[in-house]
């Protein structure tokens, strides 16, 4: 009897199993990412930009998110966990948000008010329960403008900031809410948290192995229907070394890798793979100095530095993967305005720039700036750097460099040009984002923000600079700001504020199979658009 | 034997406190600071102050040592500055997954390495003696992380026979005794084998070679003792030197390769220590770098017993 029937139902079982198979499977996306650990995953992650990227915007909402819809134009805000907001008339540090409402945590508890506050507190309130340390220094940059937060009704929050603040809504983009019914649950632990973290994104966490993986796992509830993962696993895999990441996704271990290096790119695709690239807020400059020992004081000085560079062929070194910069924002950006001085490359004018203010061949300017040998957002800092040098040495610029490790540079660039161990350097070469107006224009241009707590590192002291600063923090209507955030950055091209190199094109490398990924104009992407094949 | 084992372990405590002092010294003298990695941009000069007194970097160097020496004994090696999980729970696992691969190197590095030595030994000065000789040459200059990338690009990428990465399909936590499991153990291993392999191989071949020439095994020839049992009359000769290269090799295995490791992605010390580096981690720093060390010193110290049992008269001296 068995002998006769198992032949049968084993074909029937094949059968089923070929035809059910495909429809069954799993969509399954794994990304290698560069850090070196899995993200913070109790809210405020760590990481920098790839934290949030992966596991912010996935497993949590800020109030406001970014849209990142689309390819063409840089990502804007857009409503999130509030669905409305706005500035009191008359005192425009009173903030009142509107929340969205049916909203659950993944543990099934409800977004309202309450939980609003009682985040707030988490990161900002030091003898509340739930204040976390680690959670409380990665938002600190956000929430630095917030004063004071409290609850008007189940689904109306008011924020007042220190001062008119008009960039408090970018800030909000990178607060997210993690549920407070599951930190009681998880015995008010949050390292017990952080295995079984509960927030309102797209995606829920399913497994935590620290320093190796995350599984997520897609939200079908997810309170925009538009944004339900098309994927039903995400597995996040830190792998700092570029290489291994490229022989992973080579040997089909992996499907996405961040940051292939750019030697890299050509055999990838010439495996088929899909090299995806975009402009975001990213740029490679020398933050310079204007303090009596440097010759960047000179208008004439920095605008010579500026024209030596031959950005094409910078671009070229990193195989193409880089932007030659027209200013601090990419050509094409709301706040790029209208600046009369064109950053080209033309050693000649830079020369005669240089002679006109004293220096020449027999007379060189003499500058040292700060650089590292790697870091987050630096690309190739030491063949880059090089290239450049060679560039200066053309047009009378001898250029000597302090090589030291990233954190080490990121401390001497907190600690201002004037800081003593700064003496002597005139330049910091720091790659910077501009994903919001503070830390891209407003807090580097102006004379009353230096560092620590401003980005001004070099005393950069400029009254019309001031001027524009002021207003578009005052400026509370979007379009208006971005006009006025124009005005400011036409202003400080034409200063030639800071030298700028290029800006990253933010390669990913993909398998064939990742289909759907729009790249946004933003250090944070939107995976719930990828549908694995 | 047993004055002399108190003796030994006595010795063992100020080198282990010396290395404490080292370690701890070495991180701090490090330019830039500590908390460079966690203070978000931006921040005032109010938050840096509350968040080195969170973590304790406010205290005087010598005050933070004695803490941090106080707790470690005790088990407490702190918390984590970037994960604020103890660093115990951090390096526990670590120290297990770079095992595995230590034991797996070891296997095959001691293996091949007294395998070529003895055969090299045996027929010094012949072309069988230089070939193996120059292998072994080979495997001590061969950096272990280049060969690691060329046994991937050979074995993962093109052949697509073994895995590029990683710990098993689902991580270590899943790591099992399966060919699943293994498949992703032999690249690695075989990559940190390849320097102890070439140093046991040389070191076996120059005592087996010094043994060979003494008087007693020519007279254990000459009493026409059978080859076989004079060669156990060597090994046991030979034993004590090379016992000695294999604990400090095999005790270098379990400190784990930071390049190795972190060229696999292999979860343990060394890319642990990789990770920390980069962050600027110091209590995870401290702690694995601690572990580690006291893995040296009692492998040293297990090996200087084992030897005094091989051979009393060092037990003597």
């Amino acid at each position: 009897m068995i002998s006769r029937s198992s032949p049968l139902v084993a074909a029937v079982t094949l059968v089923a199993l070929v035809t059910a198979g495909p429809a069954a499977a799993e969509k399954v996306l794994r990304v290698a990412m560069t850090a070196a650990d899995v993200p913070l995953t109790t809210g405020q992650p760590s990481q920098g930009g790839e934290g949030l990227r992966f596991m912010g915007v996935t497993v949590y909402d800020g109030l406001i998110n970014w849209d990142l819809s689309s390819f063409e134009k840089p990502a804007v805000l857009r409503p999130g966990l509030a669905e409305s907001w706005a500035v009191d008339e008359a005192d425009k540090t009173i903030w009142t948000f509107n929340l969205r409402r049916g909203v659950k945590f993944h543990d099934g508890s409800g977004f309202d008010a309450d939980a609003v506050v009682w985040n707030f507190d988490k990161l900002m309130k030091r003898d509340a329960p739930q204040f976390d340390q680690a959670q409380s220094i990665q938002g600190s940059q956000y929430y630095g403008t917030i004063a004071s937060w409290r609850k008007i009704d189940e689904f109306t929050v008011e924020i007042k900031t220190k001062k008119p603040d008009s960039v408090l809504p970018y800030n909000l983009a990178n607060l997210y809410f993690s549920s407070p019914k599951n930190w009681e649950a998880q015995g008010k632990d949050w390292n017990k948290v952080a295995s079984n973290p509960s927030g309102t994104g797209p995606w829920m966490l399913k497994t935590l192995v620290p320093r190796e993986r995350a599984e997520l796992v897609k939200n079908p509830n997810y309170w925009d229907p538009k944004r339900i993962p098309k994927s039903d696993r995400l597995v996040l895999l830190p792998m700092p070394d570029a290489n291994t990441r490229v022989a992973a996704l080579l040997s089909g271990q992996i499907d996405w890798v961040e940051a292939p290096p750019p030697d890299a790119i050509p055999q990838l695709k010439s495996r088929g793979m899909q090299i995806v690239t975009n402009t975001y807020p990213h740029i490679w400059p020398y933050q310079i100095s204007y303090l009596e020992d440097s010759p960047f004081r000179d208008i004439r000085v920095r605008k010579a530095a500026n024209l030596a560079i031959d950005r094409e062929g910078l671009g070229k070194l990193l195989g193409g993967l880089a932007l030659p910069a027209k200013g601090m924002v990419t050509k094409g950006h709301p706040w790029f305005g209208n600046p009369t001085f064109d950053l080209r490359y033309d050693p000649k004018e830079a020369m005669r720039l240089l002679a006109e203010a004293g220096f020449g061949p027999s007379k060189p300017v003499k500058i040292k700036v700060i650089i590292s040998p790697a870091g987050s957002g630096q690309m190739q800092p030491l063949p880059m750097n090089e290239f450049i040098k060679e560039n200066f040495r053309d047009v009378g610029i001898d250029l000597e460099f302090e090589v030291m490790d990233w954190e080490a540079l990121r401390g001497r660039r907190r600690a201002g040009a004037w800081a003593p161990e700064n003496k002597g350097r005139h330049g910091v070469n720091n790659s910077w984002a501009f994903w919001d107006p503070d830390i891209g224009l407003l807090k580097t241009a102006a004379s009353f923000e230096p560092v620590p707590t401003g980005f001004n590192w070099g005393r950069f002291s400029d009254p019309k600079a001031d001027e524009l600063v002021t207003k578009a923090k005052n400026t509370f209507v979007p379009a208006e700001q971005d006009k006025v955030l124009a005005e400011l950055h036409t202003h400080i091209v034409d200063q030639a504020m800071w030298i700028w190199m290029v800006h990253d094109l933010n390669p990913r490398a993909m398998s064939p199979r990742v289909k759907g990924f729009v790249q946004a104009q933003s250090w944070v992407q939107d995976l719930t658009s990828v549908d694995m094949q | 034997m047993l004055l002399y084992l108190a003796r030994r372990i006595l010795y063992t405590l100020p080198i282990a406190v010396g290395v404490s002092i080292v370690c701890f010294l070495l991180i701090h003298l490090a330019p830039g600071d500590p908390l460079s990695a966690v203070i978000p941009e931006g921040a005032s000069p109010e938050v840096v102050a509350q968040i080195k007194t969170a973590y304790g970097f406010d205290q005087p160097l010598p005050i933070q040592y004695l803490n941090w020496i106080w707790r470690a004994v005790h088990g407490d090696f702190g918390m984590s500055i970037m994960t604020r999980r103890p660093v115990m729970s951090e390096v526990a696992p670590a120290v297990v997954n770079t095992m595995i691969l230590a034991m797996a190197a070891v296997l095959l590095g001691f293996g091949f390495g007294i395998l070529l030595g003895l055969i090299a030994g045996y027929t010094s000065g012949s072309l069988v003696d230089r070939a193996v000789t120059a292998i072994s040459v080979t495997g001590v200059s061969v950096p272990h992380y280049w060969l690691g990338m060329v046994l991937i690009v050979i074995f993962a990428v093109h052949l697509g026979v073994l895995p590029a990465m990683g710990m098993g399909a689902q991580g270590s936590q899943t790591f099992a005794l399966d060919w699943v499991s293994l498949r992703h153990l032999i690249l690695p291993a075989c990559a940190m084998a390849v320097i102890p392999a070439g140093i046991i191989a040389r070191s076996v071949r120059g005592t087996v070679i010094e043994v060979l020439k003494q008087d007693y095994v020519q007279t254990l020839f000459a009493k026409g003792l059978p080859p076989q049992r004079v060669f156990v009359h060597v090994v046991k000769n030979a034993a004590p030197t090379v016992l000695a290269i294999m604990g400090l090799q095999f005790a270098q295995l379990l400190g784990g390769s930071i390049l190795v490791e972190t060229v696999f992605s292999w979860p343990g010390t060394g890319f642990l220590l990789n990770s920390a580096i980069f962050t600027r981690d110091l209590p995870i720093l401290q702690g694995t770098i601690l572990v580690l060390s006291m893995f040296f010193v009692t492998i040293n110290l297990i090996v200087d017993l084992m030897q005094s049992v091989l051979d009393p008269r060092i037990k003597r001296a």
